[in-house]
């Protein structure tokens, strides 16, 4: 079997300068923090970030952002850090609001193989600018196209050493999604068992999406 | 009665036994304080959950446990948890009954904005555009005026969270039925009289010939 558990430190490494990176959680809930913690140190930049929000200047991705590590930021919500929209008015990063149904079912269709998918979310709003729209039944729907990145960082509850993973309560989020839709996958996990401890019943996500476990020690 | 407890109050008369209703942060929330208990609500919490109950009590939180608006919250027995993806899917997928939200702007064809000020305030929309574009009865929850100002206008002037989507208007001086001939007046606040909603209201308002007063009893 693959060893998959690294250190912080080297997973880390694995986020480069200019990369896109995936962040899971939900205003920081979910957000796996030593490996933030761990970028910040890198003080790696340039690089592009899709996560539902920006966390807070102290907590989650937030921590990033006070650290001016993005170019671009992809999020449903950046009103808990105000840094975000310092950098957003100072044009020093890009900011493209999408709202979180959208966000969330175009890092899915990145994931699952699909060239995007027509919603009705937006229509009629700033939401829809430059996107194409059809028609459907006599409802109007805008066409979105799905999200990638180089590297995913997640947090898991629970992870075997396979990679397969157990999300506590509302720190599933954006997580098992985002497994899905990025070349490298690192999940920090509160716990690290032996493969055949989580029973198949309760994974919540596959371990043959992940790359590289940390953690493990709470 | 404070002017958002009657809003909160009236609000909570309109959901129906066996809802799936999603409350939006600040004012919407205060609603599930005023369920009749013979009546059974779910309500979904858009970052990931059904069946959210009441805030846990102080020394009590889980922060594994949070509503949409990043606080400790709980879930009752029944409830359950999901992607971001499943809960957007429940959502636009028409699954919602009621969706609660507040409006910085509402106009008389059902146009909401509660986004963004441009220049001022950006904090995006968060899930609201797939909320009210998605539930079944869309609710405003809202104080009728700001600073003396209308709120509830001919047409918005910032931009939209949504286009057309608005069925109710709940301030704490009238409840406004959104209708293809514009805002209907069914009833009125505890201590509104029908001139004073129209002087505070900039869109039309049309008065129903039976218009209620809110019924606490």
């Amino acid at each position: 079997m693959i060893n998959k558990i690294i250190s912080v430190k080297e997973a880390a490494e694995k986020v480069q300068d200019g990369m896109t990176i995936m962040v899971g959680g939900f205003l920081a809930n979910g957000t796996p923090e030593n490996l933030i913690d761990a970028i910040v140190e890198n003080n790696v930049k340039n690089l592009t970030l899709i996560c539902n929000d920006t966390g807070f200047p102290d907590k989650g991705v937030g921590k990033m952002v006070v650290n001016k590590q993005f170019k671009k930021i992809i999020a449903s919500h950046v009103g808990t850090n105000p840094e975000t929209a310092n950098q957003m008015n100072s044009g020093e990063t890009e900011v493209v609001l999408t709202p979180q149904g959208t966000l969330a079912e175009k890092v899915r269709c990145g994931g699952n193989g699909l060239g995007g998918f027509y919603t009705p979310t937006g229509i009629g709003t700033e939401a829809e600018i430059g996107k194409e729209k059809k028609i459907i039944d006599g409802q109007e729907y805008i066409f979105e196209l799905p999200l990638k990145a180089d590297v995913a960082l997640l947090k898991a509850s629970v992870v075997d050493k396979k990679g397969n993973m157990v999300f506590a309560k509302t720190t599933k989020n954006f997580n098992p999604l985002m497994a899905t839709a990025a070349k490298v996958v690192i999940v920090e996990a509160d716990k690290i068992v032996e493969v055949g401890e989580i029973d198949q019943d309760r994974v919540m996500c596959s371990g043959i999406f992940v790359d590289y476990i940390v953690g493990g020690d709470k | 009665m404070d002017a958002k407890e009657i809003i909160a109050r009236r609000v909570a008369q309109l959901l129906k036994d066996g809802d799936v209703v999603n409350l939006g942060i600040g004012l919407p929330t205060m609603v599930a304080n005023y369920i009749p208990e013979d009546i059974d609500i779910t309500f979904q919490s858009e970052n990931g959950f059904l069946g959210l109950g009441p805030a846990p009590n102080k020394g009590e939180e889980d922060w594994e446990l949070v509503n949409a608006g990043g606080m400790p919250s709980s879930i009752i027995p029944g409830g359950m948890f999901f992607d971001s993806a499943t809960s957007f899917g429940i959502i636009r997928g028409g699954h919602v009954d009621a969706t609660v939200l507040g409006a910085m702007e509402v106009d008389e064809k059902g146009n909401l904005a509660n986004w963004k000020i441009p220049g001022k305030m950006v904090p995006g929309m968060g899930g609201a555009m797939d909320l009210v574009v998605g539930a079944n009865t869309v609710i405003i929850a809202m104080v009728h005026t700001q600073k003396g100002q209308p709120k509830i206008l001919k047409q918005c002037t910032l931009p939209l969270t949504a286009k057309e989507q608005v069925n109710y208007i709940v301030t704490e001086m009238a409840l406004l039925k959104v209708t293809n001939e514009g805002l209907l007046l069914e009833e009125l606040g505890p201590d509104a009289t029908v001139e004073d909603v129209i002087a505070a209201t900039e869109a039309k308002v049309i008065v129903s010939p039976n218009v209620k007063r809110y019924n606490f009893a």
